[in-house]
């Protein structure tokens, strides 16, 4: 993984976003710093209400304001900060330079445009595109991410293709002005294992062929992560718990919330006859508990989790653990 | 069925709704034979039937007293409709449905019998339904919100009992079962998180005291770190209780942590059916093989041992000729585009339907 003079591609500095609801300040991003790099494959994993989308679209400034509002942070994308651009630059950059897929292959695509549409879309704001070459250019898309028969295919609308197709299609639009960075956001959790595995290979292979760009990978499941990612971060209550590599963070888990959430889900290959148990529940966003987020349910509670959030620390190079169980053994970063 | 009369009794049995069963069956719970779920396709202005889809289309098995029976395939393959179908929410097409039942005579003396509950009206079919109960998918929509915790679980038990009251008993017995407390009686699904509506799910299933429990997806709906807390809890309920379960999921780990038996479906089709520990060691069907290699292992040193399957599911409307699985098959031949391959016996307990089973 570690490779020589590896290139920032985004850095996020100190991001806070919150929501008003019902007159309440939800903090959904609580402090999240960043990095990735070019050539990388990088893993957000949480459960809902972690913050991990949020983060996503505030990256990409699509946090609806209001309700929401990015309150705190630096978020420079090739050392340009994204949040100090205007509304018509950013623009420019969004499905251009950064291109985002939703979870939602049912519902993120319009249902009243063709496919084909719909992925020349980008093409004809971003690079300027005529129809006729637009259209060429997304047939080509659709050949590249897999679809058979595409110059057949472009003229269907959405509800023609399956869900693993449509996911498809929503790749084909997020990379057809080849973008550097690619926000893929929970992609596969609305499809079966197999699709998964065909999608997930998909983004490897275009992952590897362009070694400038980058991927950010939101997800709920670690074995996902497992499979694709270089480097992982893991939220828990809109803040970061741990940042690892995926060797690392699987081979050596620190934060009592990512070593309960390997131990809680059952495996494949190894037998056990009963799960170990996370116990209570994820906190809702408006109830978020004080001190350290994990304290109500974590086996390791000390008297200063209720009181202290703890600093993120830095363990080993590279591994980042926000935890008052290390406070002796890390630096503070 | 203990207030069956014999003459019932006959009536049932000249009507060929129930069979008397010989003490060799002692095990077995439920039987399925040749179950058939069609979905008629309606078109044009006369809402004429032009086709249909054929979700569940000629499925066999049986399940032991006590067992976990898991049920796995990718969506539309039909498993969500054979576990309506076996409850009767859904009506079967062709097919039976045996449920082994003791009936008591006018003699005192207790008689095995297998009901068919394929063939059973609503009024027959009332016993069955408080015998049989279901978990459902979705612990946010499966609860009435207008109906307090209390009358959710109660509501089950004032149908098949009769009872008006006595009842909050047992509802305060059932919710501690279920890891929840006394407290919670008064209050409405939307002040729970979803692992506790789903505990309420199963409160509800276990108030009648069921001999089976159909779980169509329980824990798919729940966050990962919860999920784990549903899973042992329904495990722990039934070393407790000693209920059967059908374990509906498309999450092959899941299933392979909780069942002792597995059929994996695809189209309609069940493509084989063992022992868990057959199936996830030596699938002799290529579909399962690939459906097991899909599973990410959760571990970043071993990837990419994967047999990605080509193509797309075909549409249960119109499916293929032969083996319906053979458009997508690696391993083929001229034979599975003409012949449906048996359901067959490949090992003891072992049922496969494929025409070179354990060939890829």
């Amino acid at each position: 993984m570690a490779k020589k003079e590896q290139k920032e591609l985004l850095k996020v500095e100190n991001l806070k976003t919150h929501f008003m609801i019902e007159g309440k300040k939800a903090q959904a991003v609580d402090g999240i710093d960043l990095k990735v790099f070019e050539g990388e494959f990088f893993g957000i994993v949480g459960e809902s209400g972690s913050g991990k989308s949020v983060t996503a679209l505030s990256i990409l400034r699509l946090i609806p304001d209001p309700p929401g509002k990015i309150s705190n942070g630096k978020i420079f994308f090739r050392n340009r900060d994204l949040l100090n651009l205007s509304w018509e630059d950013m623009r420019k950059i969004r499905g251009n330079e950064i291109s985002m897929i939703f979870q939602e292959p049912m519902t993120s695509l319009n249902p009243l445009f063709t496919i084909g549409f719909q992925i020349m879309e980008p093409l004809m704001v971003h690079r300027n595109m005529d129809k006729k070459e637009a259209k060429a250019a997304s047939i080509e898309m659709l050949r590249k991410v897999g679809i058979s028969s595409p110059e057949l295919r472009v003229d269907d609308y959405p509800h023609q293709f399956s869900g693993g197709m449509r996911q498809r299609v929503m790749i084909a639009i997020a990379l057809s002005c080849d973008p550097s960075l690619l926000i893929a956001d929970e992609p596969t959790t609305a499809l079966d294992v197999t699709v998964q595995a065909q999608i997930l290979e998909l983004m490897t292979e275009i992952k590897n062929k362009r070694k400038d760009s980058a991927i950010i990978l939101i997800t709920h499941d670690l074995a996902v992560i497992a499979e694709t990612c270089d480097r992982v971060m893991v939220m828990y209550c809109g803040k970061i718990q741990e940042v690892a590599s995926t060797i690392n963070l699987f081979e050596n888990p620190l934060h009592p919330y990512t070593k309960g959430l390997m131990a809680s889900i059952p495996s494949l290959t190894r037998k056990k006859k009963r799960l170990n148990v996370i116990k209570g529940n994820v906190p809702g966003i408006l109830s978020f508990p004080p001190g350290c987020p994990f304290h109500p349910r974590c086996e390791y509670r000390m008297p200063i989790c209720e009181e202290a959030v703890p600093e993120l620390l830095k363990i080993e190079k590279g591994h980042f653990v926000r935890c008052h169980l290390y406070s002796h053994k890390g630096k503070q970063e | 069925m203990n207030d069956l009369k014999k003459t019932r009794l006959n009536q049932l049995e000249e009507k060929k709704k129930l069979l008397r069963v010989k003490n060799e069956d002692k095990k077995t719970l439920i039987e399925v034979q040749n179950l058939k779920t069609y979905f008629p396709v309606v078109g044009g202005v006369f809402r004429k039937v032009t086709g249909y889809i054929k979700a569940v289309d000629g499925v066999s098995f049986s399940i032991n007293k006590g067992e976990v029976f898991g049920l796995v395939g990718e969506t539309g393959c039909g498993k969500s409709t054979i576990g309506k179908t076996l409850v009767r929410i859904l009506e079967p097409t062709s097919g039976n449905i045996y449920y082994y039942d003791k009936v008591n005579l006018r003699n005192n003396q207790k008689q095995k019998v297998k009901i068919d509950l394929a063939k059973l009206n609503r009024k027959e079919m009332m016993p069955y339904r408080s015998k049989i109960q279901m978990i459902f998918q979705d612990p946010y929509s499966s609860l009435n919100p207008r109906f307090t915790v209390g009358d959710i679980i109660e509501e089950p038990l004032t149908v098949h009992s009769g009872k008006r009251k006595e009842n909050k008993d047992t509802v305060k017995e059932l919710l501690e079962k279920v890891g929840m407390s006394e407290e919670h009686i008064y209050r409405y699904p939307h002040e729970f998180s979803g692992g506790q509506r789903q505990r309420i799910g199963i409160a509800r299933a276990l108030s009648t005291n069921p001999e089976l429990i159909i779980a169509d997806e329980p824990v798919s709906a729940l966050d990962v770190s919860v999920q784990a807390q549903v899973i042992n809890l329904m495990q722990d309920l039934q070393d407790e209780f000693r209920v059967t379960y059908i374990f509906i999921s498309h999450d092959l780990s899941v299933v392979k942590h909780i069942a002792r038996r597995i059929a994996v479906m695809y189209l309609g089709f069940i493509m084989e059916i063992g022992p868990a520990e057959q199936i996830y060691n030596n699938p002799l069907n290529p579909y399962t093989k690939i459906l097991l290699s899909s599973v990410p292992e959760g571990n970043p040193r071993k990837k990419a041992k994967k047999q990605p399957l080509r193509g797309e599911v075909p549409s249960s409307l119109h499916k293929p000729e032969g083996c319906c699985f053979h458009p997508r098959c690696p391993i083929a031949q001229e034979i599975c585009k003409k012949e449906d391959p048996l359901f067959e016996e490949q090992k003891k307990g072992v049922f496969v339907k494929c025409h070179f089973p354990g060939k890829f």
